[in-house]
């Protein structure tokens, strides 16, 4: 009894700390190349939306991944084009877009409301799955789950090994150093931000066609701007961002468990729900406190427009 | 050949920052029969009801008012603290708990009759929006937590916490287990402006604000400091303007005009509490705010056209099947279309004529 | 393209030929005219007072901007230069004078960023070491960049483009950076390359450095060429002529007064810098008296910036006493608190930090004079004394503008450096702090600004100039004293010292210095 709780709980936690690492892992990206992306959350609710309206026709969940990255590729192409070509105030634009996103997704996703898909069955690796405890949560598990630690050792690799991660750090520190020895800032700075959008358009559709599996208006709840604070929590390095995922995910479904577990206690059912979004602020606190901390860390022209002068 | 060269103007263009929110009207417009056309339906019907239904009848533009009402009020607080590039984005939630508030003196005073009562419902509102805002604001300033992320965050615990209270403890005995408060008293009412309509002493209210706001942002030094921190952070440190006076002042603005806004809206058009108490004004008024250049005046006119937007929704609703969400469609097109013309102000564009080069 | 048919060519011909190059940006005509050519192993100047246009020419030809019309030969091929990739190609470097470096990265990656395709990073390693010791330019591949001092920063782009072999290096105000001693050392690395064969274009406004190292300048003025010379056989005065089409201005300088009352104390300045990449003050130890100018002399990034920040209050201290001002502890007071006392101070800054670049010249005249010139009533702002003040200091201080409405970024530099110096002395400051107070300033302006600051001084004010300009310190201080690594030497008199000591003084060696500098830096190369 109690090895199945704890399983449970684990496997469940790797679950909804999964969308959470895609979509972090994307914005991490964003911002490595100097892009503040705040439409997180339109961007994800985009996603899901197209992700359970294309698995809904075609019974195809993993079309739905790709409808939903393509939504959300879709969605940062606009945003670029508003931030990176028009050099509208990023801050501003990635709000419309996210209030553009939840509209939109909503207004789409009216027909879909009280449908529900096929669950999808999750993935069984034969014999690590037999580890007591742990297997079962870790090695039976959804298929995305699987492609979120793949995304994170490939993000890492990226980053910190291959020369277009370089190149990606470097226009982020300095757009006008990489513009003068030859780069193209603003190309370079489409492209993160195009993969940023398509890893929230999969976080989303994770979320519609996996998790729930079901659409509803607002079912993002607030995911897209736990995954931006995530960001600032893991000081933008990849495997901080998969520990600071998995600790919100267990903080999400630890409500959910004491809810479910009968425990007679008295606290009121809002206040646990309200416990992610504390969480957020809780953490968001204790790391920001070390303002050097963020400096260091954060890349240099976050959030800054640049223009080449032609 | 003929091309296009984008060139940043010696100065900002006055007249493009003002031309620039026009220019986004007709754009989303525009983008609105585009997509009642892509939706099948008769495009200048859909513009029709959309867009004129709401004002047909003078009852319908008190709706606009009454509705134009909470943006307004909520926008110009907005906007004194972007300015300052004080992003307050949790409105929302100050707006939710303002009307807690307000209801939690409404239901404290119920015995009480006379005009104190509704004193002390805007006196409540506006510390209730208020407290919500001072904690995004306290966080940055002591501890340099984004301001963004954590006003966002205190909006979903708002909603918890409207969602408990009416669910609970505030949940009226005879309202056959909804979740809403009692009706509030008469006197916990605010008074109606014109008689058969809706429209109510708010709406005086707001152009108070409008007015107040005005001439902070123009006139006063503070509104000028705020000004100075939000175009060059480093002129404001130089010139010895402190900014985390200006990090509370922006938070604590947009908290008690959004608070007012709440009490409001309970003390108003919905006369008690529920829990759908704030259905997207606090974020509506960001686009608000925008549209209407941070400027009282501008915000004036955009709330209106927000509102129209809201109203046309419900309209589309009714009249074309169509989802209310509809509306935030339109709001979004909405902001696009302001950032991306926004870019004619710093820069122009020249045409010029190019000699086709051959293997260039 | 053939690249091997022009370098089997390259002997007989010029490297480089521009003819007619003209470049307009939206305001001004940056590049009008102009006719060059260089020949392989020649050091050419290209001498030019600031905005005269040599930047933008520089930018041209190392693919950076594109020329609006105007024809370009490389090795005798017309040749369109896309971007820096391609320039680079070609064998075109290029050192900026703002340095194009990643601080976060380490020096290796900086360089392997500029190379073509991917190169092994231990070979590139190897590579660096030897091109470094063969010139004489000691790098350490493995640091971060933010750790180097200036000196090292402009060794790792040198460094950089020497690993591309090319045929012509762009030097921008190479020197503005460097103590006098790394300059000779630089010259020598020069001069070696040029000896190999290489072409060096060679940016400049400093007339005797181009006089000691070039084989022949061309002179810009206004986005125009106005002569071509041998500067051998020119006098310094003759060039100046060429480049500011008049006679150097001169300011009228006397002796100041030695015995005013102290009006800046520094008493132990010790302060962490708040930036990470920044530097620490230690110790700092000073007095400014009324009536007399103290410069202080240094490679930039050796502190001024803190030192500054903390005298003018925009980086409080923790505590009063170690920042005295107008016989005030004024450690902890804010920024407008020490206006109050007397104090004004000119950053280094214009745009965005000594004036708002979006607001009008007689808003930003509220900045920093409310309360001195009683522009704010009962917290409201009166606009009209707001213009009349910027209306008078446009006029008093021969601000080139559109009047008090016009935004301050449509100003250029000098103007909007001329208006800022103004709105500070308008405001009869007992103390004023300076820094860099013409820098990126054309010769007129900047004699004009040097003219008021002596006034000022003559009328008792108390002035402190931080400058990374030795020859305009030597032009208007009383006493100077350096800073380097965040400790500041001791003054001494004008007359007392020289320009050879203080550049010695600025490696931090100066008499009684607690220890020799154990980082910086460009002592290792003056060693050499």
């Amino acid at each position: 009894m109690e090895q199945s709780l704890f399983t449970s709980m684990l496997f469940a936690t790797l679950v909804a700390g999964t969308p959470l690492i895609i979509v972090a892992l994307g914005e991490l990206i964003t911002e490595k190349s100097g892009v503040l992306n705040l439409g997180a959350e339109g961007t994800m609710a985009m996603g899901a939306v197209a992700g359970f309206a294309a698995t809904h026709y075609t019974g195809n969940p993993y079309l739905g991944v790709l409808a939903g990255m393509t939504a959300g590729a879709l969605m940062s192409l606009l945003f670029g084009l508003l931030t990176l070509t028009l050099m509208a105030n990023q801050v501003a634009s990635g709000l419309a877009l996210t209030i553009f996103g939840v509209g939109l997704s909503a207004f789409i996703g009216k027909p879909f409301e009280s449908l529900t898909l096929q669950a999808v069955p999750a993935i069984r690796i034969p014999l690590l799955a037999d580890i007591p405890y742990i297997g079962p949560a870790l090695f039976n598990q959804q298929s995305l789950v699987y492609f979120s630690w793949a995304l994170l050792g490939g993000v890492i690799w990226f980053l910190y090994k291959s020369r277009a991660g370089l190149i990606l750090r470097a226009v982020g520190e300095s757009p006008s150093s990489a513009h003068s020895i030859g780069y193209s800032v603003i190309g370079i700075r489409y492209l993160a931000t195009t993969f940023g959008g398509a890893m929230s358009g999969i976080g989303g559709a994770f979320l519609s066609v996996f998790y729930t599996p079901l659409w509803v208006e607002g079912m993002v709840s607030g995911r897209g701007w736990i995954a931006l604070a995530l960001v600032v929590f893991a000081t933008w390095r990849p495997l901080r961002v998969m520990a600071g995922a998995y600790l919100f995910g267990g903080v999400m479904i630890s409500q959910l468990f004491i809810q479910g577990s009968g425990l007679q206690i008295e606290v009121p059912s809002q206040l646990l729900s309200a416990l992610p979004y504390l969480a957020t602020i809780i953490v968001l606190v204790l790391i920001s406190r070390n303002q050097q901390t963020i400096r260091l860390n954060s890349p240099m022209s976050l959030g800054q427009p640049y223009r080449p002068d032609a | 050949m003929l091309s296009f060269k984008l060139e940043a103007r010696p100065e900002a263009s006055r007249t493009m920052s003002y031309l620039s929110p026009l220019i986004a009207v007709v754009l989303t417009m525009l983008g609105g029969l585009l997509l009642f056309s892509a939706l099948g339906k008769d495009p200048l019907e859909g513009f029709q009801v959309f867009f004129l239904n709401p004002m047909r009848s003078w009852y319908g533009v008190s709706e606009l008012l009454l509705k134009a009402v909470p943006l307004m009020l909520i926008a110009v607080g907005l906007a004194i603290g972007f300015r300052a590039n004080v992003w307050n984005i949790g409105a929302e939630g100050q707006f939710i708990l303002g009307a807690c508030a307000a209801t939690g003196a409404a239901l404290l005073l119920e015995d009480v009759s006379g005009p104190q009562v509704l004193l002390a419902m805007i006196v409540a509102g506006a510390l209730g929006g208020a407290a919500w805002a001072a904690i995004p604001a306290f966080l940055r300033t002591r501890f340099n937590a984004n301001e963004i992320l954590v006003s966002l965050m205190l909006v979903y615990v708002a909603q918890l916490l409207v969602s408990w209270l009416v669910f609970g403890p505030w949940m009226d005995p005879d309202g056959f287990n909804f979740p809403q408060s009692k009706m509030f008293s008469d006197s916990a009412l605010l008074p109606m402006l014109v008689e058969g309509t809706r429209l109510n002493l708010a709406f005086v209210m707001a152009l108070g604000v409008l007015v107040v706001g005005y001439v902070f942002m123009h006139r006063s030094y503070l509104g000028f400091k705020m000004r100075v921190a939000g175009e060059a952070a480093d002129a404001a440190r130089y010139a010895g303007f402190s900014a985390k006076r200006m990090v509370w002042f922006g938070m604590l603005a947009g908290g008690v005009c959004a608070g007012l806004a709440g009490m409001a809206e309970v003390a108003g058009p919905m006369g008690q509490l529920t829990d759908k108490v704030a259905s997207g004004y606090g974020f509506a008024a960001i686009i608000v705010a925008f549209v209407g250049r941070l400027n009282p005046i501008g915000i004036f006119f955009a709330s209106l056209l927000m509102a129209l937007l809201f109203l046309g929704g419900e309209q589309a609703q009714l009249y074309m099947s169509l989802p209310a969400s509809i509306s935030k469609v339109f709001q979004g097109m909405l902001l696009f279309f302001l950032l991306g013309s926004d870019l004619f102000i710093n820069y122009r564009l020249r045409m010029r004529r190019t000699l086709a080069k051959a293997g260039a | 393209m053939k690249p091997e048919h022009a370098a089997a060519a390259s002997d007989a011909q010029p490297r480089l030929i521009l003819q007619g190059i003209r470049k307009v940006y939206p305001a001004v005509v940056a590049n009008d005219g102009i006719d060059l050519r260089v020949m392989p192993g020649e050091i050419h100047a290209v001498l030019g007072e600031n905005g005269a246009g040599k930047s933008t020419l520089m930018k041209i030809i190392y693919g950076v901007t594109r020329q609006t019309s105007g024809e370009m030969f490389w090795e005798g091929q017309p040749v369109t230069v896309e971007n820096p990739a391609h320039a680079r190609s070609l064998g075109i470097g290029m050192v900026f004078q703002h340095f194009s470096l990643f601080e976060t990265l380490t020096v290796l990656e900086n360089v392997a960023l500029a190379l073509p395709g991917n190169p092994d990073l231990a070979d590139l390693a190897r590579r660096i070491e030897s091109v470094s010791t063969r010139y004489g330019l000691p790098v350490d591949p493995r640091r971060h960049v933010h750790a180097l001092s200036v000196g090292e920063r402009q060794r790792v782009e040198i460094v950089r483009c020497l690993l591309q072999n090319p045929r012509l290096l762009i030097m921008d105000e190479p020197t503005s950076v460097l103590t006098p001693q790394a300059v000779r050392v630089l010259f020598e690395t020069l001069r070696r390359l040029a000896s190999e064969g290489c072409a060096i274009l060679y940016i400049s406004h400093k007339l005797d450095e181009i006089q000691e190292l070039c084989h022949s300048a061309t002179v810009l003025r206004g986005g125009k060429v106005t002569g071509a010379c041998i500067p051998s056989a020119e006098t310094p005065k003759s060039m100046a002529r060429l480049m500011i089409g008049k006679d150097l201005p001169a300011c009228v300088h006397t002796a100041g007064q030695a015995d005013g009352e102290v009006r800046l104390k520094l008493a132990g300045l010790s302060q962490a810098s708040p930036d990470p990449f920044g530097t620490a003050l230690k110790d700092l130890q000073l007095e400014v008296r009324s009536g007399e100018i103290v410069g202080i002399a240094g490679v930039s990034g050796n502190g001024q910036a803190e030192l500054l920040a903390a005298i003018s209050g925009e980086i409080p201290l923790s505590e009063a006493g170690p920042v005295q001002i107008c016989g005030n502890q004024a450690g902890r007071l804010s920024p407008d608190q020490r206006r109050q006392i007397g104090l004004c101070f000119v950053p280094e800054e214009r745009l965005g930090r000594g004036a708002v670049p979006s607001m009008a010249l007689s808003d930003n005249a509220i900045l920093t004079a409310a309360a001195a010139k009683g522009l704010v009533k009962h917290g409201l702002i009166d606009f009209r004394a707001a213009k009349a003040f910027a209306s008078e200091c446009i006029e008093r201080f021969n601000v080139k503008c559109g009047g008090p409405a016009a935004q301050a970024r449509s100003l250029s530099g000098g103007n909007l450096q001329k208006y800022i110096m103004g709105r500070e002395i308008m405001q009869a400051p007992k103390l004023l702090v300076a820094a860099q107070p013409t820098w990126g300033v054309d010769v007129g302006a900047a004699a004009f600004i040097r003219q008021q600051i002596i006034d000022l001084r003559n009328a008792g004010c108390a002035v402190l100039v931080v400058s990374e300009e030795l020859d305009e310190l030597f032009e208007i201080c009383d006493r100077i004293a350096v800073i380097a690594d965040g400790r500041l030497s001791p003054t001494r008199p004008l007359a007392e010292t020289s320009v050879e000591d203080i550049g010695v003084w600025m490696s931090g060696m100066w008499p009684g210095a607690e220890s020799a500098p154990a980082a910086p830096s460009d002592q290792s190369t003056s060693d050499l």
